[in-house]
């Protein structure tokens, strides 16, 4: 007699992995929220995290771009034995005279000269706040706007007429133009104040006066302190190669060249130092939530031996005794991941709206969520699926 | 209801389902649970493997039911070496050819009847639509056509046994293994799973059941009995019925 045909060896269908998966959540569903709890809490973590850097450096980004990183400033620096230097007094018009540079400006600090609310006040309380001579292209050049009032025109600037810079418009206590100040022992008024200029926060500090004005009732001497610059984005290093130089062709070498746009790209760097490091907390939650599935799938087969041999003398392979329970901790771990990456978009959307930003949730965070939660739940589920796995049927039935 | 027997002619053309040929087992720490044992199952078969605990007959099923190696010897199942078989292969041969029935029965708690009978074809690959057809006519053909949509926790141990006996016959396997199979039942219950065996038998299923009871070994055909791991008697061959499979 020959033997009869041996029987094909069929895989699961996935619709019936997929519901064998799930038997395990469904028979014990506090236990799979409390394991499935621990994955949703790293995935949250690390989506808002990721969600919130992206967000504010996404703000800082838009910040850089609207302002231009194409502003370089040109201040005096000190001479080899420590004194300060000065710019010359024709400075502006020869860095002007750089070929791609589209505007160049300046201020001048008006040594000695205070600022403040009446005659009353103290001359030393100066709070801070530089008497500054100003041209009428300032602000074009290093993107400032007028709050309200109006900013030094050709008429103004002969003058004594002041526009206060934010923090000094503050300090002053005064939030309106119109009114008078008390500038350099004489009545200046105040036809303009300033918003908050993100590439020069040294305007924020000034009341600015005209530049003639300056010089016939102030005594400036007409040397810049600050002169402000741009050029196409693409010529910015061939200018500030030259700039030193063509400022003070006499003395290069005293001359500070500077970028003030550097200042908030090292902020955006900084941020995203921070990032790693909170990145690396929601990995080390991610990892406990981990531990704690994979702790819950080896109880779950040292309870489940009788279903295992059950399954096995139903004709399960060993392989699909692993896969049901793969897919079991794929889905505890997912479903965490699940949760985790709504929980971590509510947060980061919350923030962003709190502080104003635009919500930036790219997709990638998102699926990378469920994916790592998925890619979490198999290396938890590996281990104790191999035990189910080389569980010999013997074994599994004895156990009752 | 049981139909005559059928000559030694008939009975020799019945094929083998299950042969053991001087089979041992001995588990680790030294323990022969049997040792030496030759026997046939042949197709249309109602058995019984009866012996006290210890007298290597969980062993034999096992052995019987692919569950196990053994130590020296040779199993065949419908003339395959189990030996040579891997676990893949054996694992579709348990599931389309052995049928298991428990004396825990082993229904999920919070599933119907139906569902734990279509449970049992999880991996014959079978779509789930055709999984519930057969379990309804295995529930059918076990008497518990009424109780299809009840939880094992809504019915009586009897009932429980039945169904657990529908999940082992739905896909008409070869031989239906059942392990003490009235050992938690009442004997009422008891007996109505015998006779749904011996209903079953006179409709072709082989069986072999496996009891420490010699009351209840006496009802079947045929007996076998173990004791110390040896076969101490074999009543031989016993009734298949007419117009058996094969």
């Amino acid at each position: 007699m020959s033997p009869a045909p041996l029987p094909r060896t069929p895989r699961l269908l996935p619709a019936d992995l997929a519901r064998v998966g799930l038997a395990g959540m469904r028979s014990r569903p506090t236990r799979a929220i409390l394991s499935a709890l621990g994955i949703a809490i790293g995935i949250a973590a690390m989506v808002a995290v990721l969600g919130i850097s992206n967000a504010s450096s996404a703000d800082l980004t838009n910040k850089i771009s609207r302002l231009g990183t194409n502003l370089l400033t040109v201040s005096p620096g000190r001479d080899l034995f420590g004194d300060s230097t000065q710019l010359p007094v024709d400075a502006i018009g020869m860095v002007r005279r750089i070929g791609p540079v589209q505007s160049a400006t300046a201020t001048g600090s008006v040594p000695g000269a205070t600022v403040r609310r009446n005659d009353r006040i103290d001359p030393l309380a100066s709070g801070g706040i530089a008497v500054v001579a100003a041209r009428t292209d300032l602000l074009g050049t290093i993107g400032g706007t007028v709050h309200s009032g109006v900013f030094l025109n050709a008429a103004t600037s002969r003058y004594p007429a002041v526009v206060l810079g934010s923090v000094a418009a503050s300090r002053l206590g005064i939030d309106r133009p119109g009114g008078q100040v008390y500038l350099a022992n004489r009545w200046f008024t105040v036809i303009g104040l300033l918003d908050p200029v993100a590439l020069a926060p040294e305007v924020d500090r000034a009341a600015l006066v005209g530049w003639e004005a300056a010089g016939s009732l102030l005594g400036f001497d007409g040397h810049p302190t600050t002169v402000y610059e741009r050029s196409p984005d693409e010529s910015v290093e061939a200018v500030r190669s030259v700039l030193a130089a063509t400022a003070d062709p006499q003395n290069p070498q005293n001359v500070q060249v500077s970028r003030p746009s550097d200042a908030l790209q090292a902020q955006l760097a900084a941020k995203s130092a921070f990032t790693s490091l909170f990145l690396g907390l929601g990995a080390v939650a991610l990892l406990v939530g981990g531990v704690g599935v994979a702790n819950t799938m080896v109880i779950s087969v040292l309870e489940r031996r009788p279903e295992i041999g059950l399954r096995r003398s139903l004709g399960a392979a060993r392989g699909q005794i692993r896969l049901q329970f793969l897919a079991e901790s794929v889905a505890l771990s997912g479903l965490g991941g699940a949760v985790g990456v709504v929980l971590g978009a509510a947060i980061t959307a919350g923030w962003a709206a709190y502080q104003g930003w635009h919500v930036v949730m790219p997709v990638t965070v998102l699926l990378g969520g469920v994916a790592a939660a998925a890619a979490i739940g198999t290396a938890a589920g590996l281990y104790p699926a191999t035990r189910a796995a080389r569980l010999t049927p013997t074994q599994a039935l004895s156990t009752v | 209801m049981k139909t005559p027997p059928v000559t030694d002619a008939g009975v020799d053309t019945a094929d083998p389902v299950i042969a053991l040929d001087r089979v041992s087992k001995t588990y680790a720490g030294g323990v022969h649970a049997l040792r030496d044992v030759s026997l046939t199952v042949r197709a249309g078969e109602l058995l019984a493997v009866v012996g006290r605990s210890g007298s290597g007959k969980s062993s034999m099923l096992h052995l019987m039911g692919t569950l196990d190696q053994p130590s020296t010897g040779h199993v065949l199942v419908r003339g395959h070496d189990v030996a040579q078989l891997s676990d893949r292969r054996l694992s579709a041969v348990r599931a389309h050819w052995i049928g298991f029935v428990f004396q825990q029965f082993f229904l999920a708690p919070g599933r119907t009847a139906l569902d734990n009978v279509a449970e049992g074809m999880l991996y014959h690959g079978i779509p789930a639509g055709r999984r519930r057809t057969l379990a309804a006519e295995a529930l059918d053909r076990v008497g518990l056509g009424h109780r299809m949509a009840h939880r094992p926790q809504e019915m009586s141990g009897g009932e429980r046994q039945r169904t657990a006996i529908a999940r082992a016959i739905a896909v008409r396997p070869a031989v239906v293994l059942a392990d003490e199979p009235t050992g938690n039942l009442d004997s009422a219950a008891g007996a109505g799973v015998l006779s749904l065996f011996h209903d079953l038998h006179s409709q072709g299923t082989t069986i072999v059941v496996i009891t420490h009871d010699p009351v209840l070994a006496a009802q079947l055909p045929r007996r076998i009995e173990l004791l110390d791991g040896r076969v101490r008697s074999d009543s031989g061959v016993g009734v298949v019925p007419e117009g058996a499979p094969r």
